[in-house]
């Protein structure tokens, strides 16, 4: 990458000592982590809780600083500047929106702070309300907003002060179902208007998959993998990453020697495997196994199946409700199948 | 047994009269009526000459609060208070937010505790420690003495309205240690108000550009306003009604408890102690109306 990186992680740990005692008990909460965001990319930081995504959110914010390594925004090393002193903004979890201030004043509070005169700034606090589609919404007070609102609200008041990165922390948690998926369309058309980087914790994998332009997935205090969205999906590079973002197969090096004559673990996703009849034959760039359908269940979009394979944990296979066949599915418990699938959908675990 | 609980589930009305019906007559009887019994002293007065109480609805006893020797005792006092409070105040704050927002969860702990130990001391003990420790021949003399600083102190000292013969019978004895006794009560509200203050709002603060003291003016100090005023109200009564600390530590100048006491006392005018203990309640009054205004209730 010839670019300079907007964000970008030099090998750096954050260890949260529990004791001074006893080394052994101390936290690494991020484990020598090196990470690049380009410019003007849309950013996820996947995992779980306490997988150290949200840690180094923190840092690239300065309310937390790296027992040792860098961080760096725009090429310049800023893990001892002050959170005031970074070119940054965050929209909270819980948004922390100031509850004695108005819209206005809460949107307008880093124009304040940087003493930028009144009329510039009741113009600019008004253009934020436009853009984060909360005209008119001015005078009221946090406490008098919705959900939704006062997520517009958080948005608006990080954007104030054009920071040229967008830190992002669970930001939709908090919003029922409808509303969160609202929420990320719109996200993600202020973030093409206003053209900024934007990095975004999330644990949920699907908002991660629909929304970003690459996705880091985290796991315990280490990044498993880098990649797009459908990379990550299609091409999982460990057991973890295939399990975590989607449902995943694992087929292990025994029914994999036999396939492929390597021995080593491959993932599979359940919708590419396609259940045929026993005497069908796979095509030269497919594979088969034989097995027992154990589990058959109705999911109205779609059919799961639970098959059990001779030498590896059973398989889940997921077949669309195409036709009119599951209702004759239904009866496929105990019976014995083929499983076929092409050869490209099976990806080798490297970890 | 079971009929009456069955009858109780029905009528939560009766279930509240029952529970309630005891608090409310000691309130009502014991302690609004004795305030009420004060109220109508303060408008008996005192005969001159035969030294007892005529009981006819005058103002007269509330005409004597206004003689020169009276108004000079309120204002005493109510300087006192102001002064206790607002330095109460000062040193209360940065160490209730060290409290509530730096001090690790088990130290948080251990300092609570250290705050509030002292209350379950004797209040006369620790006042007569302050004695000895004020006193001309106790310990802040002598080390004054040996820092050659005693000078300082006898300055202070000299000083007219606040200073005295020695630190344990002056104004400003008085001061510290009123200071040292209601410091707890200044410290509890702010902590309390401190820790209902989430962490992130100061990071957002900080995040949106903000310099430390101006999160501190901005968004610290007027959500924690509430706590302060609560805390103040407390320093501020409390202080207006002490007659010990003036007792011990002070001159022959009176504060308002002092004179109460020595009305309903050795003088026997008891309508002019009724009436002098509502100056108090009305300064405090004044005082609340004042901390609305602030808009210090606002945030409750």
């Amino acid at each position: 990458m010839a670019e300079i990186p907007a964000v970008e992680f030099v090998e750096v740990s954050r260890v949260f000592s529990v004791s001074a005692r006893d080394e052994a008990r101390n936290v690494r909460a991020v484990d020598g982590l090196s990470l690049a965001v380009a410019d003007g990319e849309f950013f996820s930081l996947l995992g779980p809780s306490g997988s150290g995504k949200t840690t180094c959110l923190r840092m690239v914010a300065g309310f937390d600083w790296p027992t040792s390594g860098q961080i760096r925004l725009h090429g310049r090393d800023v893990s001892r500047l002050p959170p005031y002193e970074r070119d940054v903004n965050t929209v909270f979890q819980d948004y922390a929106l100031f509850p004695h201030m108005t819209v206005q004043e809460n949107v307008g509070y880093g124009l304040m702070v940087k003493k930028i005169p009144k009329a510039e700034r009741s113009r600019r606090v008004e253009e934020m309300l436009d853009l984060v589609r909360l005209p008119g919404f001015g005078d009221r007070k946090p406490s008098q907003l919705s959900g939704g609102q006062r997520q517009r609200v958080a948005l608006g008041r990080a954007l104030i002060n054009h920071p040229r990165v967008l830190l992002l922390d669970e930001p939709l948690g908090a919003l029922d179902l409808k509303l969160r998926q609202q929420m990320q369309v719109e996200l993600k058309a202020i973030q093409k208007r206003v053209g900024i980087t934007f990095l975004f914790v999330t644990h949920d994998q699907e908002e991660a998959l629909t929304m970003s332009d690459r996705i880091a997935v985290f796991n315990l205090g280490k990044v498993e993998q880098v990649g797009a969205p459908s990379e990550i999906y299609e091409r999982p590079a460990s057991a973890f990453v295939a399990g975590f973002v989607g449902t995943s197969n694992l087929l292990g090096a025994a029914l994999a020697k036999r396939l492929t004559g390597r021995e080593e673990t491959f993932s599979i996703r359940p919708e590419k495997i396609r259940l045929v009849a026993e005497d069908q034959q796979p095509t030269a760039d497919q594979y088969a196994v034989e097995g027992v359908v154990r589990e058959v269940l109705y999911l109205g979009l779609y059919t799961r199946y639970q098959v059990e394979v001779a030498g590896n944990s059973d398989l889940l296979v997921i077949e669309q409700n195409l036709s009119g066949a599951p209702l004759e599915a239904q009866k496929a418990r105990g019976r014995k199948v083929r499983l076929v699938w092409a050869r490209q959908h099976m990806s080798p675990l490297t970890m | 047994m079971a009929r009456l609980a069955r009858l109780l589930y029905f009528r939560p009305r009766l279930v509240l009269v029952v529970l309630l019906l005891p608090p409310m007559a000691y309130l009502f009887v014991v302690y609004l009526g004795s305030l009420f019994a004060l109220l109508v002293n303060s408008f008996y007065r005192l005969d001159g000459f035969s030294g007892l109480i005529v009981r006819e609805f005058t103002g007269t006893t509330y005409a004597e609060l206004l003689l020169p020797a009276n108004l000079d005792i309120f204002r005493r006092t109510a300087g006192m208070a102001l002064a206790v409070t607002v330095a109460d105040a000062l040193i209360a704050f940065p160490l209730a937010y060290y409290i509530a927002k730096v001090a690790a969860p088990r130290l948080r702990t251990w300092l609570y505790i250290a705050v509030t130990i002292p209350l379950w001391s004797s209040y006369l003990v620790r006042v007569y420690a302050w004695k000895l420790i004020l006193a001309k021949e106790g310990i802040i003399s002598w080390f004054l003495t040996l820092l050659h600083l005693d000078f300082a102190l006898d300055w202070v000292l000299s000083l007219p309205v606040i200073g005295g013969p020695s630190l344990s019978i002056s104004p400003i004895g008085m001061f510290i240690a009123f200071c040292y006794i209601w410091l707890p009560y200044m410290i509890v509200p702010i902590q309390t108000a401190l820790e209902r203050v989430p962490g992130s709002l100061l990071e957002a603060s900080g995040d949106l550009g903000a310099r430390s003291w101006q999160t501190f003016r901005n968004v610290i100090l007027p959500l924690a306003f509430p706590g302060v005023v609560a805390g103040s109200i407390f320093t501020f009564s409390l202080t207006l009604g002490d007659f010990i600390i003036p007792q011990v530590l002070g001159n022959s100048r009176y504060f308002i408890g002092q004179a109460i006491y020595s009305h309903q006392g050795t003088s026997g005018n008891l309508p002019l102690a009724a009436a002098m203990t509502v100056v108090p309640i009305l300064i405090m009054l004044v005082y609340l109306l004042v901390a609305r205004k602030l808009g210090a209730f606002d945030a409750l």
